[in-house]
């Protein structure tokens, strides 16, 4: 059901020349998608896909809309290559599928290899709850480390192909949507909660679903919805342009450290066991010190990519 | 553990993250000075993880104290040690002569950020090629695509935007592709790491969803690799990116991308259901051959020399396809060959177009007029990388052919062997382009006094031009490879499932045996 609105979405978003109606669309689909994640029982992903895909990627994609035209002109030709690639592709993941163990299938390799070891060894090696965390933070923590660069790498591409928001053509006091006299207070009650939340997510995350990912993005669209609502200026006053690249590279720093000074305590990089003489408790500081640094990361790269967005004018 | 035993990690990390570091920098000279100093430490730790393969055989390294395969391992053989040298050569070499030519073509408030995504992308490739884990591939492979996106389109002419975009998507889908694979695989084992994968695939190696996931991983791959015809977003992203970047990305970017082939190919799957089961022999001999004949072809007719070595690149990884494809000692030694020696010629011939761009400005033919006379030093290397692109005796050029001719007689293909040959009178013709007009024809009045290039470019240039000789007399280096291009064939895994295909009567590369593959050691 899911995956056939899923569907419906994409033929809609390719056929549109609405650009508005499919950046709308493909919010739809990042929340649709979120909710699959969500019956698939991967809660941590449906989060990070709601906060990142429905919410701020729209935010950006509008913002980048604003820089063009709304309506996408009419293609020329059609050219028959990339259908016949979509095609030959969508065959391959089909007759894949043909032999592949059934959804839930508890027999099925994924669940009987190195899953039952990490169910049952949590609980003594890393100590926390939520074993998506321990997983994420410890086990595969240098993957984690990886993506946390990846975000940091993004962050850098766009500062160097837009710069810094907010330079010649920034005008602080002016706001992108105009000036809204209803959203205007419900975005200032919604904008403590929404930070609260942040925080809660960031250094609970190894209790529940969530984690500097969620954390840092959440915290992020607090700072994009004030600043869409009230204008520029105001936000930027509270973590200026300038200074969010300076804080993107101190998470990776943070995170990088905790591994550089395993490395010196004489254990292997990453090995959290190292921070405390009890190395379950190592664990858990080492989980909450990287989630820290990748929370920070992602805050300052989806911040600064929305001001190096919103602080350019379509030259006219 | 001391820090020697960190090595396998610290090659990846160190480069790593230094860029934040350049980032707190924010000032282009500082960051260079950063950029450059872990670049040599970090060559220097490939060096001393060389000699450490050497002697004690393939490191494995923990991350994070969890033992594969829950956790994530590192694992760099002979062969990964040589590729982790190589990049990490590159990478120092083409640093020392980046600070001028930086600065005359990055705007200088981008200075230290350009450091910071030269370092992110030097970081993914030795992260790719040191790690022992199918899914930490991809991740790292993120890293430098991303970073080499943004390299690109830092180029002076606003065509480099176009270029960095029409990579981005096409390696995107690469990257995607490789990760379906990756999760056919994951799905159809429930590990990740790549020598249980290795271990546990041989079971459920005759199911779709493993062979589709090999397809998948293979046209990934080949994107990345710029196989043709899956070469399309090269020659712009070459022409259009920076001098400096130009000249990193072609020696080490598609090399360890061939790398990540051998290792998926043979050393995951095995050469018996990589190159036997499945198709792939078929496709890769005719592919390679098509990509040698095609981009020589294109590349004789190309007025920007930096698309033409671009063209002529392609045309090397078709020799570098053909060899894999061939499947015998002599191919996968031609392979395994071919991807260091074209790092060797083509990292040096495009830090030469780098000099040229800094002097003259431009890299057109035109640019080339009387430049034998004005730039002898810079014009000599181009003359010696050509010939080594051509392979003539003495280069490291002409042995990575003769392997490669090699295996062709020895599978009875000398048609193969012939269009080799073809392939190599082609490249005479478009070197032979840029000489002639180099020390044949007068200056054109317009283009003022150029001078020799500056010093720092003329080292790490004529480092790698003495290179290319030196390696294409002293062969030992190569015996040692094509020993090692024996272990990649079983995996890693003892000797066990790949000899026994070889030496299986009625396989193609039955021929060689066991022991031939000692003797084509000792011939070399």
């Amino acid at each position: 059901m899911l995956l056939g609105f899923l569907v419906l979405i994409a033929i809609a978003a390719i056929r549109l020349r609405d650009l508005f109606a499919v950046v709308m669309l493909f919010g739809v689909y990042s929340l649709l998608t979120a909710a699959l994640f969500m019956d698939l029982d991967a809660v941590d992903v449906a989060f990070t896909e709601a906060a990142v895909g429905a919410g701020v990627s729209t935010v950006l994609m509008l913002s980048g809309l604003r820089l063009t035209r709304r309506w996408e002109e009419a293609p020329g030709h059609r050219p028959p290559l990339p259908l016949m690639v979509v095609a030959v592709t969508g065959a391959a993941l089909i007759y894949a599928m043909l032999d592949a163990p059934p959804l839930g299938d508890p027999t099925a390799p994924v669940h009987q290899h190195v899953t039952p070891y990490y169910i049952e060894q949590t609980p003594l090696e890393v100590g926390v709850p939520n074993i998506v965390t321990a997983v994420l933070a410890s086990y595969r923590g240098y993957d984690t480390f990886g993506e946390t660069v990846v975000i940091f790498t993004a962050g850098l591409a766009v500062l160097l192909l837009l710069g810094v928001g907010g330079g010649h053509s920034f005008r602080p006091g002016e706001n992108a949507i105009g000036d809204q006299t209803v959203l205007k207070p419900v975005v200032k009650t919604l904008i403590p909660p929404i930070l609260l939340y942040g925080l809660y997510v960031q250094f609970h995350g190894d209790f529940g679903a969530g984690g500097g990912f969620q954390a840092g993005v959440i915290f992020a669209s607090g700072f994009v919805l004030y600043d869409l609502a009230f204008g520029e200026g105001n936000a930027r006053a509270v973590v200026p342009p300038a200074w969010l690249h300076r804080l993107a590279a101190l998470g990776v720093l943070i995170y990088g450290g905790v591994g550089v000074y395993a490395l010196f305590a004489g254990k292997a990089f990453l090995d959290y066991s190292a921070l405390s003489a009890n190395p379950v408790a190592g664990q858990h500081a080492g989980i909450l010190l990287v989630e820290i640094g990748v929370g920070i990361t992602v805050f300052s790269v989806v911040l600064s990519i929305f001001y190096a967005f919103s602080g350019r004018r379509r030259k006219s | 553990m001391t820090l020697i035993d960190h090595l396998p990690v610290l090659v990846v990390i160190l480069p790593l993250l230094t860029a934040p570091l350049c980032v707190l920098l924010d000032r282009p000279v500082a960051a260079w000075g950063a950029a450059l100093g872990a670049a040599w430490l970090t060559f220097v730790g490939a060096a001393l993880l060389v000699g450490q393969v050497a002697d004690g055989g393939a490191i494995s390294y923990q991350l994070g104290g969890w033992a594969p395969p829950w956790g994530i391992e590192y694992r760099v053989d002979t062969l990964g040690a040589y590729v982790l040298l190589i990049v990490s050569a590159m990478a120092a070499l083409v640093l020392l002569s980046a600070r001028e030519s930086v600065e005359r073509e990055i705007f200088r408030v981008n200075g230290a950020r350009f450091y910071a995504a030269f370092l992110l992308a030097f970081a993914g490739l030795m992260g790719i090629v040191a790690t022992g884990d199918a899914f930490n591939v991809f991740v790292f492979l993120e890293i430098s695509s991303l970073s080499t996106y943004a390299l690109i389109s830092m180029g002076r002419d606003r065509r480099a935007l176009t270029a960095a975009f029409q990579y981005l998507v096409m390696g995107t889908i690469g990257a995607t592709f490789i990760l379906i694979g990756i999760g056919f695989l994951y799905m159809m084992t429930g590990t990740l790491n790549m020598l249980d994968l290795a271990e546990r695939l041989p079971e459920v190696s005759n199911t779709r969803t493993v062979r589709a996931g090999f397809a998948f991983l293979t046209v990934g791959i080949g994107l990345k690799l710029a196989m043709f015809p899956l070469h399309l977003w090269m020659p712009n992203a070459y022409t259009y990116a920076p001098s400096v970047v130009t000249a990193f990305l072609a020696a080490t970017a598609t090399k360890v991308a061939v790398y990540v082939l051998l290792r998926f190919i043979l050393g995951i799957f095995g050469i018996e259901f990589g190159l036997g089961r499945m198709p792939l022999e078929y496709l890769l001999i005719p592919l390679g051959l098509m990509g040698i004949l095609s981009a020589s072809m294109v590349a004789i007719y190309q007025v920007e020399i930096k698309r033409l070595l671009a063209y002529s690149s392609v045309a090397q990884i078709g020799y570098i396809v053909l060899g894999v494809g061939l499947a015998n000692t002599h191919g996968i030694t031609a392979a395994v060959l071919h991807l260091f020696n074209h790092a060797l010629m083509k990292g040096a011939l495009f830090i030469a177009l780098g000099a040229v761009a800094y002097r003259i400005g431009a890299t057109t033919l035109d640019a080339f007029s009387g430049l034998g006379r004005r730039m002898p030093l810079t014009m000599g290397a181009i003359v010696i990388g050509g010939l080594s692109l051509i392979g003539v005796p003495g280069t490291v050029g002409f042995v990575s052919k003769w392997y490669l001719v090699l295996a062709a007689l020895e599978r009875g293909l000398w048609p193969i062997a012939l269009l080799v040959l073809v392939g190599s009178v082609m490249a005479v013709v478009y070197v032979w382009k840029v000489v002639e007009r180099a020390y044949f024809s007068q200056a054109s009045s317009g283009s003022g006094e150029a001078s020799e290039a500056p010093l720092m470019m003329l080292i790490p240039l004529w480092t790698l031009v003495l290179a290319n000789i030196y390696f294409g007399l002293h062969t030992d280096l190569s015996a040692g490879l094509a020993r090692q291009a024996a272990t990649v064939l079983s995996g890693g895994q003892g000797e066990r499932h790949a000899f026994a295909y070889l030496d299986s009567p009625g396989s193609a590369a039955g021929a060689a045996g066991g022991a031939g593959l000692c003797q084509a050691a000792q011939s070399a």
